[in-house]
């Protein structure tokens, strides 16, 4: 295959038809927020959902069941479309036509909103099996000290949990910056989308795809590595492995 | 100070206490033994509410256990537990683990916490652990902060599930040696334990389980003199002939 490379595509600001460097910023900054406040979604509705399902009440158990099993086997690009377009239909009318009009930029917050719904029920998940892992003596010890049911999720189940789940955190947090493209199909300028979008205007396709692989593989590297760095300065002095005592 | 009337619990259809009654005065030191399975566990965890029990009444200073409206995290509070396998909170550190409860329970300043900690620890002596993390002691060691994390919260009886079951011969006595100097200062206390050399020296009355039943509640010369039913003779023939 022979190809002319054109490096300068990416590189443009005023010297293009287009300052395409600018539109790759644009779209790697609006990944980067999109993701991060997704995950913010994630890890606090994730981390009551999956409290919920490890609740003594049954009632409580079964919304948090019915909760993960909804958003976990419904595809993420189905419930974008779902976020999108019915949604706001379904909700009463003033909320309706706050979302479709007056709301600025209503498909980045549906975007934000779906994906962060979406991972919640993976969090959840991975919650409820690292507080399942403690040995119920620790419950009972911390019951018997008279602290309350939810003081004993404050102070000893959770902190404990978090720190058996920062492996499949992690995936799953890298998963919801790759599953951010994903919003390209309801208009988010992300990455993916503002390369989509250049390769049109340029057809130099290899170029600009290339640089958004390289842009997707630097982001995720970096959340490996704070990962890391995080397990490391979380883990327990004396143990090599977490869980049991 | 404790009253057990009568108690029955089942799991399923399986009947794990049947008509279980003994009770402990204010500085009694109460132990309860039994061969494994015979409910001697359950029962203690009845007492502070950990387990739930279907039939009978338990109170703890005039207070029912299994009443509806009890509030059992107050309860708690006041009788402390020490357990088999210690259960300290693996990501605190010794001194947090016995300052929480009273940080968070009793609302003590932190301050007051940690003075009461440092005391408690230097008691179990242990002052020097105190900035270490649980798994980083020994077993006898742990068990001992779990007893001063116990202390920590004053109160007016302390229970023991099995406290030297899990620990290596060599550290038995390190964590005895504490809950004998308990005993002698007056601690309310009801011991789960095989340690029949414990039981003597401190126990004012030794109870016998088997099967779910207290089959024996005597005075401890008496029960070690002469124990009236045919099966606590077994089980004293048994752990006593090494």
């Amino acid at each position: 295959m022979k190809y002319n490379w054109n490096w300068n595509v990416v590189l443009c600001r005023s010297e293009c038809a287009q300052p395409y460097f600018d539109w790759i910023l644009s779209g790697l900054g609006w990944t980067l927020v999109v993701s991060v406040m997704a995950w913010l979604i994630a890890f606090s509705v994730g981390s009551v959902v999956g409290v919920a399902k490890t609740a003594e009440n049954r009632g409580l158990r079964l919304v948090a069941k019915g909760y993960v099993e909804l958003f976990r086997n419904i595809p993420l690009l189905v419930q974008m479309f779902l976020w999108f377009y019915v949604v706001p239909e379904l909700l009463p009318k003033v909320a309706g036509h706050f979302l479709k009009r007056e709301l600025p930029l209503p498909e980045y917050w549906t975007a934000i909103v779906c994906l962060g719904l979406y991972h919640a029920s993976r969090t959840a998940e991975q919650v409820r099996a690292g507080i399942e892992a403690i040995p119920r003596g620790q419950t009972l010890a911390a019951l018997a000290l008279g602290l309350t049911r939810g003081q004993v999720y404050r102070y000893v189940l959770l902190p404990v949990s978090y720190r058996i789940i920062v492996p499949p955190l992690t995936s799953d947090f890298m998963g919801i910056f790759k599953n951010s493209s994903v919003a390209l199909t309801i208009g988010v300028l992300e990455l993916t989308a503002q390369s989509r979008q250049i390769a049109e205007y340029t057809f130099n396709i290899f170029e600009i795809f290339t640089v958004a692989t390289v842009l997707y593989m630097l982001v995720t590297l970096i959340v490996v590595t704070v990962m890391r760095y995080v397990e490391k300065k979380v883990r327990i002095p004396g143990t090599i492995a977490m869980g049991g005592s | 100070m404790i009253e057990i009337q009568d108690v029955s619990k089942w799991f399923g259809d399986f009947r794990v206490l049947s008509n279980c009654s003994t009770h402990v005065a204010k500085g009694e030191v109460v132990v309860i033994c039994g061969p494994s399975g015979s409910g001697k566990s359950t029962l203690i965890k009845c007492i502070n509410g950990l387990e739930s029990f279907q039939e009978g009444v338990i109170t703890v200073n005039g207070i029912s256990v299994g009443a509806e409206g009890t509030n059992l995290p107050k309860l708690r509070a006041s009788i402390g537990m020490v357990f088999q396998n210690f259960e300290l909170f693996p990501h605190m550190t010794i001194a947090e683990n016995v300052c929480l409860a009273q940080l968070k329970v009793l609302n003590r300043s932190r301050a007051e916490a940690e003075e009461r900690a440092a005391q408690l620890l230097n008691r179990v002596g242990l002052s020097n652990q105190a900035a270490k993390h649980p798994a980083q002691l020994s077993g006898g060691q742990q068990q001992r902060v779990a007893i001063a994390r116990a202390l920590a919260m004053d109160p007016i009886a302390m229970l023991f599930d099995e406290p030297t079951s899990a620990l290596d011969p060599e550290m038995i006595n390190e964590v005895l040696d504490v809950m004998v100097a308990l005993a002698q200062e007056g601690m309310t206390m009801m011991v789960v334990t095989h340690e029949m050399g414990f039981a003597r020296k401190v126990a004012d009355r030794v109870v016998f389980m088997d099967e779910g039943r207290i089959e024996e509640d005597a005075r401890t010369e008496e029960f070690f003199g002469a124990p009236r039913g045919e099966r606590a003779q077994m089980f004293l023939s048994k752990i006593l002939s090494h």
